[in-house]
C-alpha cells in the first residue's frame, strides 16, 4: 500500500487515544479527519468528519458497524443517523453524496493517514 | 413460449380464491404452464368490497391486479370463456369458445352464485342478486327509479345489500328474513333484538318470520306476498338468501359432490380425482362450505404446497366474522351460541346508546369461547386473538370487553387503520400509502429498507417506531409471519434478548454479539442492548461509551452545529436561590445560552465538548449532578407546589414529586420516562400526560400510567386509587420494571400498553393482582438499580482517563471545533444558521 507515489503518510495520534470500536477526530493539514478504530475486526478506517447530509462536523462521533452478507463495514452520523459505507465512503441510505475516505496504517502505537498531494 | 415439459395448471374461475392461488403459486415456484378460464368479463377482483362500488370505488379500484399482472408473470389467461366440460380421462378442459386445454393437474375455483329460492315470479324483472359487479350495476340502475325496496335474507350480505339499496336514495328499504331474528347464523336473540333497533333507527324497515310465497307483478316486480296472505308493495327486490357452491362441472365429470351442493374434498383439497383439486367456495369440506374469503385463501395454499412436494393441509377455519359499512358494528367470534354447561357467559347490554356485548368463557373460567358484538366492536379483534390463541383470561374475563370501551383495545390494528394520506415521516413527507406499498410492492421489509427507498424515517426518527408497525402490520395483511427483532444483527426481540442476557449473565455488548448475534453490530443494535445491559446490571454507562448514542456518549444532548447542551437535575423543580445563582455564573462563564426548560428545569445551551467535564465540574461542586436528559432514562417528575402553599392542595405533592424523582434518577429504559405529581384534581403538574402521573385524592393518591405528551398525545389511564405513599411506590417499582423489561426499543410506555394484548385491564392485573406471579422479582429488579445508581458526570469529572474523551481534535486536545459558530440574540449566543 504504501508504494503509492503520491501519499505521504503523516503521523495523527496513538492507538490508545481513538477508543476501541469507536472513532475520534484528528486535525490533519488543517483538515478534520474522523478515523475509527474498528478492534472487532482488527481494522482502522478515516474519513472526512463533516457529514454531507447537514454539513456537521460529527462523523468521528458516530457509531460503527456493518451490513449486509458481506458485513460492509460502516459509520452512522449521530445527527440523523445517515450511514455511509467506510470503504467506499458511498452513502448506504437515501442519496446523500457520498463522504471521502482516506488511507489509515497503524505502526507500533502509532496511527497515520495517507495524504495526498493537492 | 413456455417450454414443453413444463406441468400445465388449469385453473377454472378467476375470482378471488382463484388469483391468490395463482399469486401464491408465482410466490413459490415458476415451474408451471400457468393457464386460467374465467366466466366472468373482467380480472378477478375484490368481492369482499363489492359494496364500495356504490361508495364511488370504480371496478379498477377493486381489481386484486391488473391485466398486465397476469402477461408480466407468464399466464394464460382466457376471460369471458367458462368451461363447460371436464374431460377427466383425456385430461382436457373444454371451454364455451371451443377451445381445448389439456392439463395435468386442475384447479377448480368455481366460487359460488347466489341461492335463489325457488319461488314464483323470481324471473321478473326487478328482482336481482348481489354478487358481481354486473350484478351492481344492475341494481344501480333500477334503484334510480325505485321508491321502494326489499332485500330477501337478513344475513351477513343481505344486510350489507340493503345498507346499499338505503345509500342508493331507495327512499323505503325493506329487510325479509324467514326466521324469527336478524344474521341468524352469527348472533344471538338479545344481539338479533339490540341490531334490529339500531337497523331501525338507520332507517330500514325489517320484518321477520316472513315466510315469501310469491313475487307479485305482471313483467315486473310489485310486491311481495307472503304465506300468512300479508303483502308488501316493492318496487324492486334483491335476494341475497344465501350461496350455492358452483359444482356443475364437477357433477357433470363424475367427481363426488355433496348432498346439498359443494365439490367433495380432502384435507389436501383433492377431489376424489386425485390430479383435481377444488378451493374456494365451491369446495365442501368436512361437510362445511366457507362463505369467506380467508379459508378460500388457506386453501389455496394448501394446493400450492401440495403442487410444490409441500405437506400442508386445510385444517378446518374459523368463521368469526365482523359486518362492515352497515353503520352498526356487528361482530361474532369463536362460537357465539355455546352455553350451559359447556359455558358460562357474560352479557352487557346498554339499550340506551345500543351496545349488547357477550363472552362465552370456558366453565373453568379460564378460556374465552366465544362471542357477540353489536354497537360496539373495537374489542373484537382482541377478543378473537383471545379465543384463535387460547389465550388465558384475566380474573374478571367482563374487563376484556368493558375495558376495551374505554379504548384500551390494542392499538396494532390502529396503526393500519390510518388513511392512506396520513403524513407519518413528516421531515420527508411520507404518507401511510407510500411506506405501505413499498412494503406490497417494492418487499421493503426493514426500517432500514424503507429509509434507503422512500427516505421515510431518514429525518428526525421520531416517526421510526410507526414506521415499523406500518412495516409488521402490512407484512402480517399479506399473511406473512412477523418477528419483532431487533436488527440484521440480532434475530431476537428486545424482550427476548433482556431474558437472554440475564440468564447468561452476559455484561458486555460484544459478549452478546458473539453469543446471541452476528456481523459487528450497527447504530440500531447497540444503543438497544446499551439500555438493555444498563437495565439489567446499571453498570457504567461510560464504560462502554462506543456503543452509546452520542448524546449518551458525551452525557449530553448534541445541538445543532455540534455543540452541547447541559440539564442538571433540579428534582421535582425545586430550587434554591443559591443554586440559581451558580447556575447562573456557570453559565457565565462558559458562555452558555440558558433557558427554562418544559420539564421545570434549566437547560444550558451551546458548550463545547471540551469544556464539558469543566462545567460539571463546578455543577457537582454546587451540588448537582447529572439530570440525564440525554438519556433513554428518567427526565423529570413535574410537581405542582401542592398543600404547603396551595390552598386547595391535599398533600405535599413537591416532597413526593422529589422523592420519586431521585428514586429513579439515572435508570435506564426503552425509551425516556417522565413523571408528575399534582395536589389535587386540579392537576397543575399535567400528571396526565406523563409516563406515569400521580394525583392526591382525599384518601391518598391516585395512580395514573402510559400517558404521552409529543407528536401523538395520549392520557394516562387510572392504574390505582386511594393508595398510600408505600404501596403507591410498590406499583411503580413493578409497574416501570415491567416496561423496561418488555418495551420495544424507543417505544413510550403509551406505545407500549397500546400493543400490549390486553391492554389495561391486563397491565392492572400483572402489576396490582400479580397475576404472573412476578412481582416480587420486578420489585428486587428494581431495587438493584435503584441502589446502583452513580452520577455519570461526577464519574468523568474524577477519571483522567474519562475526562480525556471529551476533545474535539484527539490530536490538539485544547483546540475548539472551529466550525462551531455563535451570533448574538436578546442578549445572548445562538448557534449560527446552518
Ligand atoms: C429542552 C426541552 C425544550 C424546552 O426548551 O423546554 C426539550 C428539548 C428536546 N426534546 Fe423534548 N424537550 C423538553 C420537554 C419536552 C416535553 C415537555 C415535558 O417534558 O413536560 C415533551 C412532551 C412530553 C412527553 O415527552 O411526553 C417533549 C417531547 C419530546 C419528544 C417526543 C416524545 C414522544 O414520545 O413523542 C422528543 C423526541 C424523542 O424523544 O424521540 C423530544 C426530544 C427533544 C430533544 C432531545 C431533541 C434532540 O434530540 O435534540 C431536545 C433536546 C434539547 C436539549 O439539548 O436539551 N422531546 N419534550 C425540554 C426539556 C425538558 C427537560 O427539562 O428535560
Ligand atoms: C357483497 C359481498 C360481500 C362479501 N363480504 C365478505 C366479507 O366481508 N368477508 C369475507 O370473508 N367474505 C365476504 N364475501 C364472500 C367472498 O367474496 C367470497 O368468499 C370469495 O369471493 C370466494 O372466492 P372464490 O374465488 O371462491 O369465488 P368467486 O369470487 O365467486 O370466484 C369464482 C369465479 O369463478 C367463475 N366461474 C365459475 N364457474 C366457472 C367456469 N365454469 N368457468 C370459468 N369461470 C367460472 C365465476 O364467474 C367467478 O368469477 C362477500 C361476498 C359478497 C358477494
Ligand atoms: S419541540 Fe422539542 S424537539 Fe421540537 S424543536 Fe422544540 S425542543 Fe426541539
Ligand atoms: S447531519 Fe449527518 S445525518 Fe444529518
Amino acid at each position: 500500500m504504501e508504494t503509492t507515489t503520491d501519499i505521504t503518510w503523516l503521523p495523527v495520534c496513538k492507538t490508545t487515544d481513538i477508543p476501541a470500536d469507536g472513532g475520534a477526530c484528528a486535525l490533519v493539514e488543517g483538515k478534520q479527519v474522523a478515523i475509527f478504530n474498528f478492534a472487532r475486526r482488527g481494522e482502522w478506517y478515516a474519513t472526512q468528519n463533516l457529514c454531507p447530509h447537514k454539513q456537521q462536523m460529527a462523523l468521528a462521533r458516530g457509531m460503527i458497524g456493518s451490513t449486509g452478507e458481506a458485513c460492509e463495514p460502516k459509520v452512522a452520523c449521530p445527527f440523523h443517523k445517515r450511514t455511509f459505507s467506510l470503504l467506499t465512503g458511498e452513502c448506504l441510505n437515501g442519496d446523500e453524496c457520498s463522504i471521502r475516505t482516506y488511507p489509515v496504517k497503524v505502526e507500533g502505537d502509532n496511527v497515520y493517514i495517507g495524504w495526498e498531494a493537492d | 413460449m413456455v417450454p414443453q415439459h413444463l406441468p400445465t395448471v388449469v385453473v377454472i374461475g378467476n375470482g378471488m380464491v382463484g388469483y391468490k392461488f395463482c399469486e401464491k403459486l408465482l410466490a413459490k415456484s415458476t415451474a408451471f404452464n400457468l393457464i386460467v378460464f374465467g366466466e366472468e368479463p373482467r380480472v378477478a377482483y375484490d368481492r369482499v368490497h363489492l359494496s364500495e362500488y356504490f361508495g364511488g370505488k370504480t371496478a379498477d379500484d377493486l381489481l386484486m391486479a391488473p391485466l398486465q399482472w397476469y402477461h408480466d408473470n407468464g399466464i394464460t389467461l382466457h376471460l369471458g370463456d367458462a368451461v363447460q366440460e371436464i374431460n377427466r380421462d383425456a385430461r382436457t378442459v373444454h371451454a364455451h369458445s371451443g377451445l381445448v386445454q389439456p392439463y395435468d393437474y386442475l384447479v377448480l375455483a368455481t366460487g359460488s352464485s347466489a341461492f335463489v329460492p325457488d319461488i314464483p315470479g323470481v324471473e321478473k324483472a326487478g328482482v336481482m342478486v348481489y354478487r358481481t359487479i354486473e350484478d351492481l350495476e344492475k341494481i344501480k340502475a333500477y334503484a334510480g327509479s325505485a321508491h321502494s325496496g326489499a332485500v330477501l335474507g337478513g344475513g351477513l350480505l343481505g344486510l350489507e345489500a340493503a345498507k346499499a339499496l338505503l345509500d342508493l336514495g331507495v327512499a323505503e328499504t325493506h329487510v325479509v328474513e324467514f326466521a324469527p331474528r336478524l344474521m341468524p347464523r352469527q348472533i344471538d336473540d338479545a344481539g338479533s333484538q339490540m341490531l334490529q333497533s339500531k337497523l331501525k333507527a338507520l332507517g330500514l324497515q325489517i320484518h321477520l318470520n316472513k315466510a315469501t310465497s310469491s313475487i307479485g307483478g305482471e313483467e315486473k316486480i310489485d310486491a311481495l306476498h307472503f304465506g300468512n296472505g300479508s303483502i308488501l308493495p316493492v318496487d324492486m327486490l334483491v335476494i341475497s338468501a344465501g350461496i350455492r357452491p358452483r359444482d356443475e362441472l364437477a357433477r357433470l365429470a363424475g367427481l363426488d359432490v355433496g348432498l346439498r351442493g359443494g365439490i367433495v374434498v380432502n384435507d389436501e383439497m383433492r377431489t376424489s380425482d386425485a390430479s383435481i383439486f377444488a378451493i374456494g367456495e365451491c369446495a365442501l369440506h368436512g361437510g362445511m362450505i366457507y362463505g369467506l374469503v380467508a379459508p378460500g385463501y388457506d386453501m389455496a395454499e394448501v394446493v400450492v404446497s401440495q403442487l410444490t412436494q409441500g405437506a400442508r393441509a386445510f385444517g378446518g377455519y374459523d368463521m368469526s366474522s365482523k359486518l362492515k359499512l352497515i353503520g352498526v358494528d356487528v361482530a361474532s367470534f369463536g362460537d357465539p351460541f355455546i352455553a350451559v354447561p359447556h359455558s358460562r357467559s357474560i352479557v352487557f347490554e346498554d339499550a340506551h346508546s345500543g351496545v349488547y356485548k357477550r363472552i362465552n368463557v370456558s366453565p373453568d373460567g379460564k378460556y374465552l369461547l366465544g362471542g357477540v358484538l353489536i354497537g360496539d366492536a373495537e374489542a373484537y379483534n382482541m377478543l378473537l386473538q383471545t379465543v384463535n390463541n387460547k389465550l388465558a383470561l384475566p380474573p374478571h374475563p367482563e374487563d376484556l370487553m368493558l375495558g376495551a370501551r374505554g379504548g384500551e383495545a390494542a392499538e396494532g390494528a390502529g396503526v393500519m387503520s390510518l388513511p392512506d394520506e396520513a403524513l407519518v415521516c413528516s421531515c420527508e413527507a411520507v404518507t401511510k400509502g407510500a411506506i405501505c406499498a413499498a412494503v406490497t410492492e417494492q418487499s421493503v421489509t426493514t426500517v432500514d429498507a424503507m429509509k434507503k427507498c422512500n427516505k421515510a424515517g431518514t429525518g428526525c426518527g421520531g416517526c421510526v417506531p410507526l414506521v415499523k408497525d406500518l412495516i409488521n402490520g402490512t407484512l402480517t395483511a399479506q399473511g406473512a409471519y412477523i418477528k419483532n427483532v431487533l436488527c440484521e444483527h440480532f434475530d431476537y426481540s428486545r424482550q427476548e434478548l433482556f431474558d437472554l442476557l440475564k440468564i447468561n449473565n452476559i455484561r458486555t455488548y460484544d459478549a452478546a454479539l458473539d453469543h446471541f448475534g452476528k456481523g459487528d453490530g450497527c447504530e440500531t443494535c447497540k444503543p438497544a442492548l446499551g439500555s438493555i445491559l444498563a437495565g439489567l446490571w446499571n453498570d457504567l454507562i461510560v464504560k462502554q461509551h462506543t456503543i452509546q448514542d452520542t448524546n449518551d456518549r458525551y452525557l449530553a444532548n448534541i445541538q445543532k452545529g455540534g455543540s452541547y447542551s447541559v440539564v442538571p437535575r433540579i428534582a421535582g423543580g425545586e430550587v434554591t436561590p443559591e443554586q440559581l445563582m451558580v447556575i447562573g455564573s456557570v453559565a457565565k462563564k462558559f458562555g452558555l445560552y440558558t433557558k427554562i426548560t418544559g420539564g421545570q428545569r434549566i437547560d444550558m445551551f451551546g458548550a463545547h465538548v471540551g469544556d464539558l467535564p469543566d462545567i460539571w465540574e463546578e455543577l457537582i461542586n454546587a451540588g448537582f449532578e447529572s439530570g440525564h436528559a440525554y438519556g433513554k432514562s428518567l427526565r423529570t417528575v413535574k410537581s405542582c407546589v401542592g398543600s404547603t402553599w396551595c390552598r386547595f392542595g391535599l398533600h405535599d405533592s413537591v416532597s413526593f414529586a422529589i422523592e420519586i424523582e431521585n428514586r429513579y434518577k439515572g435508570i435506564r429504559s426503552p425509551h425516556k420516562l417522565k413523571g408528575g405529581v399534582s395536589g389535587c384534581v386540579r392537576e397543575c403538574a399535567e400528571a396526565q400526560a406523563k409516563d406515569f402521573g400521580i394525583i392526591a385524592t382525599e384518601k391518598g393518591w391516585n395512580l395514573y400510567v402510559c400517558g404521552n405528551g409529543g407528536a401523538k398525545p395520549q392520557h394516562a389511564q387510572l392504574l390505582a386509587t386511594d393508595l398510600d405513599s408505600a404501596t403507591l411506590i410498590q406499583y411503580l417499582d413493578r409497574f416501570l420494571m415491567f416496561y423496561i423489561k418488555t418495551a420495544d426499543p424507543l417505544a413510550r410506555t403509551a406505545t407500549w400498553l397500546n400493543k400490549m394484548e390486553g391492554g389495561m385491564a391486563y397491565l392492572k392485573n400483572v402489576v396490582v393482582n400479580d397475576s404472573l406471579g412476578i412481582a416480587a422479582d420486578l420489585e428486587a429488579e428494581m431495587a438493584l438499580l435503584i441502589n446502583t445508581y452513580h452520577c455519570e458526570w461526577r464519574e468523568v469529572v474524577e477519571n483522567p482517563e474519562l475526562r480525556k474523551q471529551f476533545t474535539h481534535f484527539v490530536n490538539v486536545p485544547r483546540a475548539k471545533d472551529p466550525n462551531v459558530e455563535f451570533e448574538e440574540m436578546r442578549g445572548q449566543k445562538k448557534v449560527k444558521a446552518w
